[in-house]
């Protein structure tokens, strides 16, 4: 540690090397003291962070014989290495090596030994690989011009899976059809009803594939044990090679859904029943098989069980505010029936990816479960046929250097964490496998209660954020060894289908926070707090009501300052904050005023969307959603990061925003009447025109590597467009400012750059400040 | 044996025959054969009295009396009962069969009436021998019983040949003997007075009884002497007839063939000259001899017994002097005036009643008061068959389109615009014929009248001089207010392992291209509009999309059988000519897709179901074709147990197994019916199915069952392909709504078919083909006015095949009478059997077969016991008198009560049909290889069976050919294309086509007979020998049936002494 220049330096490297990043790097050593640290001692940790470096590992792990313990062998560890023994650092328990580790020795150590590799994936070469599945499932009641481009970029996608992978089609309307396929001269389907709530078990039964499921289940609760024949390819799911031809004349022939909609309905939809078919197929056929359902949807379930609003146009889909006033009756019901599928698929390690796109909402509140539980990707956006779709898709399939999908399936994640500390909840895109151990706290923060979390969809961007707990007493000893360690352990299905193994193994310093709180300090990550601070936010959301959390925020916010802030009693103007402390306020800031908690001027498809995305993505990503990042491009220098602030809003200056789900580039006025003119077209503008290209380039360049691809927005100043980028800024510049009027305002004047309620940062940290200094607090 | 056999019976049967005949005649065929009446018979009787008396038992008393007379003390000894007994059953196995109890009951009483019958059995013999002791009439019989024991041979030889000398004379002419018979008869009435105060009567078996025992039994209960008189009066001379045939059988045992030599016997007796004049000679008894002796005994049994079934009244002869007489063209303006039988080929011109092929009545000429008709117990019905098929040259009920107006209708009754309507006020309002209300006429349709207050357009528009048209309707009169679409046809084919296994499934694809080329057409239009869509089902439903537009079909698998669905509309339904190539392609892939199926298990209530679904999906009626060959078993709504138990047949369980298990099919009818969606069935059982449950589908929404047992395609397949391709074909109305509105004074009361009725006076129907009738019964409130006419007027509301709704309404004219004698004559027999078999098949439901038997018998008994009565009074009472237009009832009556659907030797059967004709008509043809003529029919009887000829025979159902051990074999090669009689493969049922002329012929015989009828019947062809000639032996009506039924004979007695106990 002693060899990083900066804390800064540091938290890099690590979150380089091993993927995860802490909110406190230096840990209170009692339990009293890291209560009193206002923001809880969590990391972010991405399991499958790309590590190209990583040398291929061919063999088991070695764990600890304790049975409680079973850590894995780590660079932690002490080895002796002429016993031939290592000490678990976790449990201390003395180990001897298994046998193929006899030539072991100082200087000839085993990767997983290396400290370099306190990061190391093992690939298990016994287990069977088992190719992926896919399962589309395509809503039909969309218009031809829809349903033609998502024809297309399901074709497309056939070329893109690997010849072994195994698909199906489901396509629903009123009714729900599973296709056979690869049948020859007639194209088979099985039709439901949409409107029936059908068992698993009768869902089989009507398949006529109940009897192999119940064949197998006893036999094989876990993944297919090694030398167990690949279970057979039933005819709804075959292999891409065999049935890749009928298959596109299948998808190329599917037709509108007939079913006539009257004037004044909605058609009807039977997103729940298609979805429960699709989850039972799978449950039966490949349990703990990694699979994809992907669910193509045009519009609102409107009928049977998972109905999100009835098809009389009248009734329009239910807002934030119906759902204050409790006034949507089908939601809870539907809530629960997604709820149920997705713990089934959940628990059988299937992926549901909901792709959304219509104009109006298609219950992605109701149906957010779905992929939330089962780490499937939603995308949602306005039409099939908008790039935004088309390109999200295609990047699904997206593959890493080598060739292979970077999508993982069926990941188990366990952390194991030495006796001082404890876990006490993961927030992320899984769910909890209710594995008790030594580990566990008994408080819970997230999805407690467990050391164990199944991610059944995962890639290289999944980010948990996992929450600990000092159990330390106040008055024990700083615990042996100075360091804390933490053991995180990802066993997932790669896309190959090999099954592999990935540990992590971090430890960090104990410091007595009675003593050394400044060590501590020293150790505070804000962009790591600040993220985990809007996951727990978000996370309290789901269930709390939105002012409570914002309450809290605020509340933590003014006691973190009043803990680390220097400041005398009472006066606000010497409030002083430490370097790695100073954007927090920041990010709180935009964090309060974000879509995330404000739920005003969005629908709740959306904010069920922008929170499953804040609850996975990484770091970096994360920190742009809650603040987003403004670039300026002028002819007054290279482009450059500018303040989220009106007052970067310059007549001739081009801004590119980045919020994660929006790209925007601004022009001001004078540019935007430049380009109106026509400028960038003649030669001896040039510069125009390359000034104009920059932003667009740059935009590109983030286009091309963010999934889901970001709504890109082409604005100018004064134009309605314009909206998406004056929402996010800061709003100081008001009527304050041009006017000189009062403090804040409250009036809305047409003259005002932003036309907006919220108080501005500087309104914000004045307050904050005040507060903080209060000896009355 | 033989001498007696021939000879004896068929004599006696002549002669009793004749009698009746003679009686009936008086009224209707007075001139005929009163000639040959008066001569031969007399010459007979005299020539045999003892053969005389045998035949008289079953009708006139005389001859038993005489009988009696002659033979009184042989009846004493029970002893000679016994005897007659051993060699009853010894000689003739299947007269023993008749024994059962029930019989020995109705005998017994029977005895006690008909005192004749007694002497019947014994005969000529007895006669002889039996002189000794007129004493007891019992004894008699009992005598006559000994009797025959000790001269077996000789006697019964020697009467036979007498009759049968006879009878050949008078026997085809029974009719003849009107008054002048009666005169002749007065002798019998002598003899018949005399025997009853003779008393010997008593030998009375009132049936037939054929049996020896009961005999025997009977003799003591009807030993008391004093109520045999009585009943003697009454019924005696009928009777006689009756105990001959139960003689007969002896002298069938005995001498079955050769009956020439027995002259002698007719001699002994002396009684028959006063019957004699009475009966007409039969036809020669010789020639049936020598068959029957080679075909199976008991058939010969019945045959021979009593008279000659020759003569007594025959379809064949009536038939065929029907069409003779009547051929040609029938105007139907005249009211009340009785047209020709179904039979007959005639050609109907509409000048302002309906055809009867439209609607026909019981009775023509309505008796004024309820009263009187309630004494006729002749049944007061109609039958519509609203869309009969119209024969070559017939006009079809013009179209006419009133426009927005509609028809025009009574404000009161709602009774459509009709030539019976009077108009008044110079032609602004009318008079209804049916209420007799008053009605503006609508201002478009005023027109003027002519100085005979006839509208000058009378003959501008159909509904003023037509009995028949139709209307295209407005709105008001379509469902929901909306305009149908054109109907569409599903085919739902079951393919599952069985159906699979036995072909129809394959044969069917094959052959669907060809089915679907004869969807049925407007009048008059180009191509047919109708829809067609597929389904096939397993333990799922599959459904295919066929849309003209798809590279192959889409199958649509409905695994939900819970609730089942349709899952598409889109290309479910598609046109032929569109969707061909899409088709093709499915009648292609079906078979191949199925190959391997091994569900066994099929379910048939949710494809139904998805079947009505679609329908009223697509918002317009159709029909639903189910191709299905197992009893549905699988888990499923409408499953079913197989409950099949063949002990319960023809026992008071009966009708157990056939109420429906349980009533889903049965709502799934009614909502078939609002649907509009009518069900065949053609079914492929190789076990039990239970038609009395699935058929409720095709029951309530007016389709229909076929069924081909261990269906072959070889065997079978053609004969299923021309069914499906009528069924498909055939005219059919769908959505029809019909209302009978008569004149005030009558009213419509019970409906008697197919067809649902959610109130009580429309009767609903999916759908109505041109094979269809319905039943509607009448009765009376008021006393009817005798000028005025009765009306009826038959409304249909329909959608045509065309998609177009239509109203096609039929007026009838009905005469009235005050007098029964002109009821009589104008009543319509073949309309009254129809109305009795649906009564029938109701009732089969309710009753035992029993009741239902009794109720048939005393009902025609009652017919003609009042006919006698009110118009024949001057008869004498032994005279078995039946009026012109109902000779053949107790011919009718019988074959109904032995016909399948009543007698319930299958459960199955009961999807009998409404139709028009009679099954009871079995026809044999004698096959004459040369003739172009279509061959002549013959008698229902084995008696006319010919050992080395060739007979066709059919009933509408099944169709035979027997042929017999002494076929030619020049025959057999060039029909069958083998060479000798017992190389033929019975399991090789269809005939081939060989190019020799008599192949050729027989070949267009059968299909010629085959056009004629909805079904197309299967061939079987029936060795003499062999095991099948059991089953076409039950066709054989006017014989014994296998299963102690009676034959034709037997039950004209039994007739007869009813209706003398009625009148007595």
């Amino acid at each position: 540690m002693t060899g990083y220049q900066t804390y800064q330096d540091f938290i890099q490297q690590n979150e380089d090397r091993d993927g995860i990043r802490f909110s406190w790097n230096v840990w209170p050593s009692s339990r009293l003291e890291a209560t009193r640290l206002v923001v809880p001692l969590g990391s972010l940790f991405t399991p499958l962070k790309e590590r190209p470096d990583l040398p291929p590992v061919q063999y088991d792990p070695v764990l600890c014989n304790r049975p409680t313990c079973r850590a894995i062998l780590n660079p932690l560890c002490q080895v002796d290495y002429r016993a031939k023994l290592w000490v678990c650092n976790f449990c201390f328990q003395r180990n001897q090596f298994p046998p193929q580790y006899a030539a072991i020795s100082e200087h000839h150590q085993p990767a997983e030994l290396i400290p370099q590799f306190s990061t190391i994936e093992y690939t298990i070469s016994r287990a069977t690989c088992l190719p992926p599945i896919f399962l589309f499932v395509v809503d039909t009641c969309v218009d031809d011009e829809e349903l033609t481009a998502l024809k297309e970029s399901l074709q497309m996608s056939l070329s893109l899976l690997p010849p072994n992978a195994l698909i199906g089609l489901i396509t629903f309307g009123k009714m729900v059809q599973v296709h056979e396929l690869g049948c020859e001269g007639i194209s088979k389907s099985y039709v439901f009803r949409g409107t029936k709530d059908l068992t698993a078990k009768q869902i089989q039964d009507m398949l006529g594939i109940g009897k192999f499921h119940q064949q197998q289940q006893p036999t094989n609760p876990q993944p297919p044990a090694p030398g167990q024949p690949v279970p057979a390819a039933n005819k709804f799911l075959q292999p891409v090679h065999k049935c890749d031809m009928s298959l596109t004349d299948l998808l190329g022939e599917l037709q509108r859904d007939p079913w006539p909609v009257s004037q004044g309905k909605r058609p009807l939809r039977s997103t729940g029943v298609a979805m429960s078919i699709a989850v039972g197929l799978l449950e039966c056929t490949y349990p703990n098989a990694g699979a994809r359902i992907m669910l193509f949807v045009g519009g609102a379930c409107t009928q049977g069980p998972g109905m999100v609003v009835g098809d009389e146009l009248k009734n329009t889909i239910r807002s934030h505010h119906d759902i204050d006033k409790d006034n949507c009756k089908h939601m809870k019901k539907a809530i629960k029936h997604y709820d149920g599928l997705a713990n089934r698929a959940a628990s059988n390690g299937h992926i549901i990816d909901i792709y959304s796109c219509a104009l109006d909402q298609t219950g992605l509140h109701e149906m957010k479960s779905c992929t939330h539980l089962t780490g499937g990707h939603v995308v949602m956006g306005d039409s099939f046929n908008s790039s935004l779709f088309k390109q999200t898709f295609q990047r699904v399939f997206a593959k890493d250097s080598k060739g292979e999908f970077q999508m993982a399936f069926n990941g188990v994640l366990e952390v194991k964490t030495s006796r001082e500390l404890k876990v006490s909840g993961a927030i992320g895109s899984c769910i909890s496998m209710n594995t008790k151990s030594a580990s566990v706290s008994d408080t819970e923060l997230g999805i407690g209660g467990t050391c164990q979390w199944k991610f059944c969809g995962i890639n290289p961007n999944t980010t948990v954020g996992i929450f600990f707990e000092v159990i330390n007493q106040h008055n024990a000893p700083i615990p042996q060894g100075g360091r804390g360690c933490v053991q995180l352990i990802m066993q997932y299905q790669h896309s190959s289908g090999q099954k592999r193994v990935r540990v992590t193994t971090v430890a960090r310093n104990w410091a007595d926070a009675t003593t050394n709180l400044h060590h501590i300090a020293a150790g505070f990550d804000q962009e790591a707090a600040a993220v985990l601070m809007a996951r727990i936010a978000c996370f309290r959301a789901e269930s709390d009501d939105g002012a409570d959390v914002l309450r809290w925020l605020d509340r933590m916010l003014i006691k973190l300052c009043q803990k680390f802030g220097e400041y005398s009693k009472d006066d606000p103007n010497s409030f002083r904050f430490a370097e790695n402390f100073s954007l927090y306020p920041q990010f709180m800031f935009h964090l309060r005023r974000s879509q995330f908690l404000q739920v005003f001027n969005n629908s709740p498809d959306e904010t069920s969307y922008y929170r499953d995305l804040l609850m996975r993505e990484d770091l970096t990503q994360s920190l742009i959603m809650v603040q987003p990042i403004l670039y300026a491009y002028s002819f007054n220098g290279p482009p450059e990061p500018v303040l989220l602030d009106t007052n970067s809003i310059q007549p001739d200056r081009i801004l590119l925003m980045d919020t994660f789900f929006h790209i925007v580039i601004f022009h001001g006025e004078t540019i935007a009447q430049w380009r109106k003119a026509g400028y960038q077209n003649s030669p001896e503008h040039e510069n125009f025109r390359q000034l104009l290209q920059a932003p667009v380039n740059d935009a590109q360049e983030i286009l091309q590597t963010r999934f889901p691809m970001p709504r890109y927005i082409d604005c100018d100043q004064g134009g309605s467009q314009a909206r998406f980028l004056l929402s996010k800024v800061n709003p100081s510049i008001t009527h304050n400012n041009m006017y000189g009027w009062g403090q804040t305002s409250y009036q809305t004047e047409s003259g005002a750059p932003v036309l907006t309620d919220d108080v501005s940062l500087q309104v914000f940290m004045d307050h904050l400040k005040k507060l903080a200094v209060s000896s009355s607090a | 044996m033989n001498p007696q056999y021939s000879s004896v019976q068929p004599p006696q049967m002549s002669d009793q025959n004749v009698l009746c005949l003679q009686t009936a005649s008086e009224n209707v065929y007075n001139g005929i054969n009163s000639q040959q009446i008066a001569g031969t018979p007399k010459s007979e009787y005299g020539l045999h009295p003892a053969s005389k008396q045998t035949p008289f038992h079953n009708y006139s008393v005389p001859i038993c009396y005489s009988q009696n007379g002659l033979t009184p003390q042989r009846q004493q000894q029970p002893l000679c009962s016994d005897f007659q007994q051993p060699k009853f059953t010894t000689a003739v196995p299947p007269g023993t069969q008749f024994h059962p109890a029930t019989v020995s009951n109705k005998l017994t009483q029977h005895n006690e009436e008909l005192h004749i019958e007694p002497a019947g059995p014994q005969y000529s013999p007895l006669t002889r021998y039996s002189t000794p002791h007129p004493t007891d009439s019992l004894q008699r019989s009992g005598v006559g019983e000994s009797f025959s024991p000790g001269l077996p041979g000789p006697l019964k030889k020697l009467p036979a040949p007498s009759l049968s000398q006879q009878m050949l004379p008078g026997g085809r002419l029974p009719f003849p003997h009107t008054s002048s018979d009666h005169y002749g008869q007065p002798q019998r009435h002598y003899v018949s007075q005399t025997d009853s105060v003779s008393s010997y009567g008593p030998p009375s078996y009132s049936k037939i009884a054929q049996y020896p025992e009961h005999l025997n039994a009977s003799v003591p209960s009807s030993a008391s002497l004093p109520p045999l008189p009585h009943q003697f009066s009454n019924v005696g001379p009928p009777k006689v007839n009756q105990s001959m045939n139960s003689f007969s059988p002896n002298n069938q045992v005995n001498g079955p063939i050769s009956g020439g030599p027995l002259p002698p016997v007719s001699g002994v007796q002396s009684p028959f000259p006063y019957t004699q004049s009475l009966q007409q000679p039969p036809r020669e008894p010789q020639y049936p001899a020598v068959p029957q002796v080679q075909m199976g005994a008991p058939a010969i049994s019945h045959q021979l017994r009593g008279m000659d079934p020759n003569h007594l009244p025959s379809s064949v002869q009536v038939i065929e002097a029907d069409r003779k007489e009547r051929s040609g063209t029938f105007f139907t303006s005249t009211k009340g005036k009785v047209p020709p039988l179904v039979t007959t080929d005639f050609t109907v011109k509409d000048d302002g009643n309906c055809s009867p092929r439209f609607v026909r009545s019981t009775i023509y000429s309505v008796p004024t008061t309820f009263e009187m008709l309630k004494q006729t117990a002749v049944p007061f019905a109609i039958t519509i068959s609203p869309f009969a098929k119209l024969k070559e040259g017939e006009q079809y009920p013009p179209v006419s389109n009133l426009g927005e107006m509609g028809p025009v209708r009574c404000i009161r009754c709602k009774a459509y615009m009709c030539s019976f309507m009077k108009f008044i006020d110079g032609g602004r309002r009318f008079h209804c014929a049916f209420c007799k209300g008053i009605t503006e006429v609508p201002h478009e349709y005023i027109n003027h009248l002519d100085h005979m207050g006839q509208r000058i357009d009378k003959f501008q528009r159909p509904e003023l001089c037509l009995g028949s048209y139709e209307y295209l309707t407005t709105k008001d009169y379509c469902k929901n207010g909306v305009f149908p679409k054109p109907p569409v046809f599903i085919f739902m084919i079951d393919v599952s392992h069985n159906s699979i296994r036995n072909g129809m499934v394959k044969f069917l694809c094959d052959n669907m291209m060809q089915v679907l080329t004869s969807l049925p057409k407007e009048v008059g239009a180009p191509a047919s509009v109708v829809k067609v869509g597929f389904v096939t089902y397993c333990n799922v439903v599959h459904f295919y999309n066929v849309k003209g537009n798809l590279v192959q079909p889409q199958m649509l698998v409905v695994p939900d059988v819970e609730e089942t669905f349709v899952p598409l509309l889109d290309g479910f339904f598609v046109t032929v000519e569109e969707s061909q190539s899409v088709i093709n392609s499915l009648a292609d892939q079906i078979p191949q897709m199925f190959m391997d199926n091994q569900d066994t298990e099929t379910i048939l209530g949710p494809p139904m179901q998805a079947g009505l679904d679609a329908l009223k999906a697509a918002g317009c009626a159709g029909k639903i074709f189910i191709f299905h060959s197992v009893l549905p078993i699988a888990e499923a709504p409408g499953k079913l147990k197989n409950r099949d138990d063949q002990k319960l047949l023809g026992t008071d369980k009966e009708k157990t197994l056939l109420i429906p298990q349980s009533n889903f099919y049965n709502n799934l009818g009614q909502e078939c019916v609002t649907a509009g969606c009518c069900v065949d069935l053609f079914l492929f059982p190789s076990a039990y199915i239970d038609i009395a449950t699935i058929g409720e589908v095709c029951r309530l929404s007016g389709g229909q069952v076929h069924k081909y047992s261990y269906f072959q395609t070889e065997v079978d397949g053609r004969r299923f392909l021309e069914d499906l391709k009528h069924s498909v074909r055939k005219t059919v109305a769908f959505d029809v709504i019909m209302r009978v509105r008569t004149s005030t004074g009558i009213r419509p009361t019970d409906f008697y078919g197919h067809y649902y009725m959610s109130n009580t006076t429309d009767v609903e129907l999916a759908a109505v083909d041109e094979d269809k009738a319905i039943t509607v019964e009448i009765k009376y409130d008021d006393k009817l006015p005798e000028e005025d006419g009765t009306y009826i007027q038959v409304a249909v509301l329909y959608t045509s095949s065309g998609g177009q709704r239509r109203l096609r309404v039929h007026n009838l004219e009905l005469g009235t009478c005050s007098q029964l004698a002109v009821m009589y004559k104008n009543c319509e027999l073949d309309t009254i059997i129809n109305y009795f078999s649906k009564q029938g098949l109701r009732m089969v439901m309710e009753q035992t077969p029993r009741y239902i038997k009794d109720y048939f018998i005393n009902r025609s008994a009652q017919m003609l016991a009042t006919y006698k009565k009110s118009c024949a009074d001057y008869s004498s009472p032994s005279q078995f008198i039946l009026p012109d237009c109902m000779k053949l009832l107790p011919l009718y009556v019988n074959c109904l009560i032995k016909s399948d659907a009543l007698s319930g030797v299958f459960s199955y059967a009961l999807f009998k049909k409404c139709k028009r004709k009679n099954y009871s008509f079995s026809f044999q043809h004698d096959l004459d290889p040369n003739s172009t003529d279509f061959p002549k029919t013959m008698r229902c009887s084995i008696g006319n069976i010919q050992q080395n000829g060739a007979y066709l025979l059919e009933n509408g159902i099944h169709m035979f050919m027997w042929i017999g051990m002494a076929i030619c074999p020049d025959w057999l090669k060039n029909v069958l294309g083998i060479e000798a009689s017992d190389r033929i493969n019975v399991d090789k049922i269809s005939l081939p086509q060989l190019n020799t002329p008599l192949s050729l012929r027989i070949h267009d015989i059968i299909e010629s007979i085959r056009k004629e009828r909805q079904r197309c019947m299967r061939l079987m062809i029936v060795c003499q020998g062999d095991k099948l000639e059991l089953i076409f032996r039950r066709y054989l009506m006017e014989d014994h049936g296998t299963d102690g039924s009676t034959s034709y004979v037997d039950f004209f007695c039994h007739l007869h002494k009813e209706i003398q106990k009625l009148l007595s």
